[in-house]
């Protein structure tokens, strides 16, 4: 399967990892490549599993958008990758998987990654008018905004979110590291005597 | 210009009703009481938990598992211990299998003791539930014996289980699963035959073989489109290869063939424990590598290397090499999958959570076209919807 694999255009690099099949693809080659694992009686890769991205906000591609298909005749699951800018749109694949509807959407809704051709992207899993993309890494975990219930008004108000102690994020990995400012006599330890 | 009226009125369900399962929102769209256009509007219950992971070591994501699908906790646990053994390169022992699978096999029994009577109670049948309400409660006492808890568990670990059974357990379970069975059957007395359940489920949302495929569906709502697809037979995980099982397929595809299959899953759920607690043997539950998985509390008491292990890795936590991942096991509800990348630190970098229920409930504006009004809640029952896992 592999070799075939190989052979069909604009897949760079097929790699096999204990009954799971990794392939990286140029974007610009999607609705081509999904065509034909899905229709080619050598893969059959008929359902589409998930849709998800990965985002490495230091790189010049931000994101690694991940398919995870799954063949049912053949028994093997497969993730394709590829990479994509950050404000780089790519084609939908609803067109071929049906299920990619939601999926798309959800990608949209958490990192804001554009699918062109999608029959209705917005958002799906966040709140109505919410703003940001949560799941890019420069989002905080805390969020932006609060709700509560306001007796006076009578209705649900959005806050800028007040924590009663900052956000601790503990960097266990390196716990022991000297202090930095020195002491007043510290001079002295490191004397000659 | 040719005037044409529109007689069709929208309608809001939710996303507090009961039949929806939780907080659904759903706007449909009627044409006297025949559905047009039924929209989900999820994520009422969304808490960001892949982003919370990704700031948790991954012992500390373990519970986060058992608050997305909170019927099925344990089957969840699996497939984060399954993607992280896998990163780790690591096998569990013989015994936290076979724990595994008999404990995975009692929250499938589990997850279709809720599923079944709530369904039965969307269209009409109140009895069921508080039968098998009693039944659940039994199950999850054996659940607390082993992990404490009767559904928070965080009882399946990177690199086995918790703790050991305790002792006597095996008989205990053994004893119950001689007589569930014969609930089982009172249980389809009440419904299998029942006229009202016929004809509230016989033909409604009937999606086809391809169809079900096309629209990423699993579980049991795959098996009864008529496709022969379990993960625990195709690609077998944990003991599921020692044991021997038959996957129940529908016919039809509607409703209730997704019952029909649910009722014979928990009798081979029972085959398959009762096959497991024959072939379990004593042994250690966990692999015995203190980098991974904490050193006995007695071992703490005396050996100093012992308690720096049990410090490093309740703090740091024990790092996993780069790369990345996709495990899956067979959940009650279907494929549950976690995607999960580790940049070589000990906090996942990214943990995608494929949840069944998200592709099935993207299915019912097309089950459910053309059906009466009524006839959403049948479908939102038999497709097992549960929004912890579905907003995540």
């Amino acid at each position: 399967m592999i070799k075939i694999l190989t052979k069909i255009d604009g897949i760079n690099d097929v790699l096999e990892n204990n009954n799971l099949l990794e392939i990286e693809f140029e974007k610009h080659n999607i609705i081509k490549i999904f065509t034909e694992l899905k229709d080619n009686n050598e893969f059959n890769f008929n359902q589409l599993l998930d849709i998800t991205a990965v985002d490495y906000p230091s790189r010049e591609f931000r994101f690694d958008l991940i398919y995870i298909l799954q063949s049912l005749t053949k028994n093997k699951k497969i993730i394709l990758k590829t990479f994509i800018k950050e404000n780089e749109n790519i084609e939908s694949i609803t067109n071929i998987h049906k299920s990619a509807d939601w999926y798309e959407r959800e990608c949209y809704d958490l990192f804001g990654i554009e699918f062109i051709n999608h029959p209705d992207l917005r958002r799906i899993m966040t709140d109505y008018n919410f703003e940001g993309y949560p799941l890019r890494k420069d989002f905080p975990l805390t969020g932006h905004t609060e709700v509560r219930y306001d007796d006076l008004e009578k209705k649900v108000i959005y806050e800028p979110v007040k924590l009663t102690q900052e956000f601790r994020n503990f960097d266990s990995e390196s716990p022991w590291e000297g202090m930095e400012n020195k002491l007043f006599g510290d001079e002295k330890s490191t004397g000659e005597n | 210009m040719k005037e044409v009226e529109l007689n069709t009125t929208t309608i809001n369900f939710g996303p507090q009703h009961p039949a929806a399962h939780g907080v659904l929102r759903l706007v449909v769209e009627l044409e006297g009481e025949v559905v047009q256009r039924a929209e989900p509007h999820i994520g009422l219950l969304h808490r960001g938990t892949e982003k919370l992971i990704e700031y948790k070591t991954y012992l500390q994501a373990v519970p986060y598992f058992d608050r997305l699908d909170y019927v099925s906790p344990m089957c969840q646990e699996h497939a984060f211990a399954l993607a992280t053994e896998n990163l780790l390169g690591i096998n569990v022992p013989e015994r936290a299998k076979y724990i595994r699978v008999i404990f995975a096999e009692i929250t499938r029994i589990l997850n279709h003791l809720l599923n079944i009577p709530a369904y039965a109670a969307d269209i009409g049948a109140v009895t069921p539930f508080l039968w098998c309400f009693e039944e659940r409660e039994k199950l999850l006492e054996f659940h607390e014996a082993v992990s404490g808890a009767r559904f928070h568990a965080a009882y399946f670990r990177p690199g086995g289980v918790h703790q050991d059974m305790p002792e006597g357990m095996e008989e205990k379970l053994f004893d119950h699963f001689k007589t569930l069975p014969k609930f089982i059957d009172d249980l389809e007395s009440l419904l299998t035959n029942n006229r009202i359940l016929r004809q509230r489920s016989v033909d409604i949302g009937i999606i086809s073989k391809s169809e079900a495929i096309e629209w990423g569906c699993s579980g049991p709502v795959l098996r009864s489109a008529g496709v022969a697809w379990d993960l625990r037979r195709s690609q077998p995980y944990d003991a599921y290869d020692q044991v021997d099982f038959e996957v129940p397929v529908g016919k039809k595809g509607d409703c209730f063939d997704r019952y029909l299959v649910r009722i014979e899953e928990m009798r081979q759920s029972i085959s398959i424990i009762n096959q497991c607690l024959n072939k379990i043997k004593p042994g250690p539950i966990s692999i015995e590598d203190n980098k991974i998985t904490p050193p006995k509390r007695n071992q703490m008491k005396k050996s100093m290397e012992a308690l720096i292990h049990h410090f490093k890795l309740f703090t740091e936590g024990y790092r996993v090499p780069a790369g990345q991942v996709y495990s899956a096991v067979e959940a009650p509800k279907g494929e549950f999958g976690v995607y999960l990348v580790s940049d070589g630190s000990s906090k996942p970098y990214r943990c995608k959570i494929r949840a069944p229920g998200f592709a099935h409930l993207q299915t019912l504006d097309h089950l459910s076209k053309g059906h009466l009004m009524a006839d959403i809640a049948a479908i939102l029952g038999s497709l097992d919807i549960v929004f912890g896992e579905i907003d995540r």
